[in-house]
């Protein structure tokens, strides 16, 4: 599909553009066009509307509190006065527009990284100069998440086949607690035998990257598109 | 005889002051041995092989690798980029998410341009029967490949000697056969750790133990 043929570089600047943008936006028109344009865009990932769907439900899950919550206020004081206008939200309004605005939010990320694998996010966070040592946790973490489940269920595993039942007792909480203190001990004695081997393979501090991505034609097309949604925004935001 | 490429001459190493692993352990290591090492669990063969290139010192003794004695950190950057070490363990060695990567890791830490590092693994790769392998998550592959690239990760730096600890462990017949055939067609120099004679009387010409933290030959 479209989305996934566009540079990732590209993708994760839009999506942190695009963020920003609706996350200051003021005008109910604002995040209703921001909402209307991302559901529209959509169809260029190839993710199902099932998919995008599961996705936006946490979101709306925690929205619907906020909309319970805010609905016995009639009237929401900002607490810097910098907006008088905001002052005439009522609660109910306050709510619906931060649902939308999240929403609208959540969708455009999906839009621009739903299919983004986590190894193409983290090479591309790298390639735009994100730090290197969140760059590295993040592609360390995708890749021993495996290794440390497997070792979690080995010792669950042998849990259970001494007999152990989680109650509501000290004796479980221990047990746990050892559970998780055993899998930290462990993380970092296989983080010292990984340290070991990156050694062993003439590792002194710096990675180097194999792969590099182009920016094509394909993204400059792309481009012109999110700036003409962006120019949407502002013109909601003037209205 | 040559001058050995190895040589570990009446080394002490412990891990704590009571409990010696090594004591006055002497092993040489020629241009064209294949040594297997055995011993009991516990023995110190995992921190023989450690030793050798510096990941651990030894507390006495002394430790000479291509004709020159080495001692603080920097001595061991020559000796890890020429001797290769293969992990008992593939996880703890295949760190990168694709496989291309982790091979690559080691030829870009030497330096090499990027176009001749790309031949590298695909060169590396199609040698060890793992053609289209590249792009393949590392987490996703079976022991039997995970052990394999991590073998092709340490080939690609091109060393002169190869170290491997337990290469055919938890592996079953099918992937231990595959790759004690790809061993024994190695032209390295190597010492091999080992449980299994079997597998050692395929690749290695010399079985040494481990004994009480000395080296006795078999």
């Amino acid at each position: 599909m479209l989305m996934e043929r566009v540079d990732p570089r590209t993708r994760i600047a839009a999506a942190v553009v695009f963020s920003g943008v609706i996350a200051a936006a003021q005008q109910p028109a604002t995040a209703g066009i921001a909402l209307l344009a991302a559901a529209a865009a959509t169809p260029c990932t190839r993710l199902t509307s099932r998919q995008v769907l599961k996705r936006l439900l946490p979101v709306n899950v925690f929205a619907l509190l906020l909309i319970v919550a805010l609905s016995w206020a009639d009237h929401v004081s900002p607490i810097a006065a910098r907006h008088p206008e905001a002052s005439d939200h009522t609660g109910l309004g306050l709510a619906l527009m931060i649902t939308a605005k999240a929403n609208a939010i959540v969708l455009w990320v999906v839009v621009f990284l739903g299919t983004m694998d986590l190894i193409t996010l983290g090479h591309a966070l790298r390639h735009l100069h994100v730090p290197d040592k969140l760059t590295h946790l993040l592609l360390f973490t995708v890749r021993y998440l495996d290794v440390l489940h497997g070792e979690y269920l080995r010792l669950r595993t042998s849990m259970k086949l001494r007999g152990f039942q989680p109650r509501l007792s000290t004796h479980t909480y221990r047990t746990l607690g050892y559970l998780v203190g055993m899998l930290l001990v462990r993380s970092l004695d296989r983080s010292e035998r990984i340290l070991a081997a990156m050694k062993c393979r003439g590792f002194r501090g710096r990675f180097y990257l194999l792969d590099h991505f182009t920016f094509s034609r394909r993204d400059l097309g792309f481009l012109l598109v999110a700036c003409a949604v962006l120019c949407l925004l502002a013109i909601g935001e003037a209205s | 005889m040559s001058d050995p490429l190895i040589w570990l001459d009446q080394v002490h190493f412990q891990y704590a002051p009571d409990r010696a692993v090594l004591s006055d352990c002497s092993l040489r290591v020629h241009a064209g041995d294949r040594i297997g090492l055995t011993g009991a669990v516990g023995s110190g063969k995992t921190s023989l092989l450690r030793l050798v290139v510096g990941l651990v010192r030894p507390t006495a003794g002394r430790v000479e690798v291509f004709g020159r004695t080495r001692t603080r950190e920097s001595d061991f950057h020559e000796v890890r980029r020429r001797i290769g070490f293969l992990f008992q363990d593939a996880d703890d060695q295949l760190f990168c998410p694709t496989v291309a990567e982790d091979v690559a890791f080691g030829p870009l830490n030497l330096g090499l341009p990027r176009d001749e590092v790309r031949q590298l693994v695909t060169q590396t790769l199609a040698d060890l029967g793992l053609a289209g392998y590249e792009d393949r998550v590392t987490y996703q592959l079976s022991g039997g490949e995970k052990r394999l690239v991590a073998l092709a990760g340490v080939l690609a730096m091109r060393p002169e000697v190869l170290l491997l600890d337990e290469p055919t462990a938890e592996l079953d017949g099918v992937a231990a056969g595959r790759v004690l055939d790809i061993l024994s067609t190695l032209p390295h120099a190597m010492v091999v750790v080992s449980h299994d004679s079997s597998h050692l009387a395929r690749i290695a010409h010399r079985r040494v133990q481990l004994d009480q933290g000395r080296v006795i030959s078999v």
